[in-house]
């Protein structure tokens, strides 16, 4: 399997732009509705990683766990310039409880 | 409490034998599976963690610097100098299997080779902050996609585990011992059946030797009464 996907980046505007001098695709969403909708049309096409900011993925837990079982997209939290929430290594966290059924480390 | 529905019969119990057997063999290969999936996504979850808070860190660096960039150059300035990239990433996605979990592996190719040459702008009118900014991003970006790809890997894996745990569960708490409570009740009452055929063929025996010898002692009285 050969084929190639796109990277891409959503969050807030100055979270965002850095990655677009990288060629990675940004797409700037202010609002978590904005967000749910570009990562939609994301996963639709074909998008391998997305990187969300914490600060919107707080807002769409639905998301989170509707792509969590998928084999792609990928959704990676990332802090965003607001600092980091601790959402990421929440997600972890959350992963291994489901897969042992405690949290053990 | 037996499977009242089970039929006591000897073909019944061949079959449930043959089925226990499957599952106390399969009940053993998804107790292995689950094991091992299990030390490699912990090994896994273990690299996320520090990767993470590398990457997260650095991240932070970046995003000030970027903000120093930003407070240096106007907004429109920023944007415009950002606006064409002159980098692009193409990303392959391949497969490697762990314990049948399919876990992604990311490859990117860039666009132009040189980690260098990615500044999509002249530098006449742009900060020299914003090019540190870009540059450590850069630096990031590697570290970054190794996060996708071990992150997505250890979700993955935890569903798969989810799932084997429980089928052992299953397997180990309901399907075999109910099995081994059908076979039980099947033993005991094929065992059952036994006794009292027995019983009644002793029964039936004691029946025609009684008979047997009420008429011997009919042909001897018979006997006796002709002679006298």
């Amino acid at each position: 399997m050969a084929a190639t996907y796109k990277i891409a980046v959503v969050g807030n505007w100055e979270s965002v732009m850095g990655f677009r001098a990288l060629g990675l695709e940004t797409c700037p969403a202010s609002t978590p509705e904005q967000a749910r909708n570009e990562i939609r049309r994301l996963a639709h096409e074909d998008c391998a990683v997305i990187y969300l900011t914490e600060t919107l993925a707080k807002a769409l837990p639905d998301v989170l766990d509707k792509y969590k079982d998928e084999l792609r997209p990928a959704i990676i939290l990332i802090p965003g310039r607001e600092g980091s929430l601790g959402i990421g290594k929440e997600n972890i966290q959350r992963a291994i409880e489901r897969a042992v059924g405690a949290d053990i480390l | 409490m037996p499977n009242v529905t089970v039929n006591p019969t000897r073909m019944e119990l061949t079959r449930l034998k043959g089925k226990l057997r499957t599952a106390q063999r399969g009940h053993k290969l998804l107790k292995d599976k689950r094991d091992e999936l299990m030390k490699q996504f912990l090994d896994t979850v273990r690299e996320v963690r520090s990767l993470r808070a590398e990457v997260e860190e650095e991240l932070m660096q970046v995003h000030s610097s970027f903000a120093v960039a930003s407070a240096l150059m106007s907004a429109q300035a920023l944007e415009q100098a950002l606006m064409y990239p002159k980098q692009s990433v193409e990303l392959t996605m391949t497969f490697r299997n762990v314990m049948s979990v399919n876990v992604p592996e990311y490859d990117f190719r860039t666009k132009t080779q040189s980690d260098s040459d990615i500044y999509p702008y002249g530098f006449a009118a742009t900060s020299g902050e914003l090019d540190a900014a870009v540059e450590a991003l850069g630096r990031v970006f590697r570290k970054l996609l190794k996060l996708a790809q071990i992150e997505k890997s250890a979700q993955l894996m935890a569903e798969e585990i989810e799932k084997t745990r429980r089928r052992v569960n299953a397997l180990e708490y309901v399907k075999i011992p109910e099995m081994q409570e059908s076979i039980k009740y099947i033993t005991m009452k094929l065992d059952e059946n036994e006794r009292a055929n027995t019983i009644r063929l002793m029964k039936v025996k004691d029946m025609v030797l009684k008979a047997a010898i009420e008429e011997r002692r009919a042909r001897d009285a018979e006997a006796a009464a002709d002679r006298g």
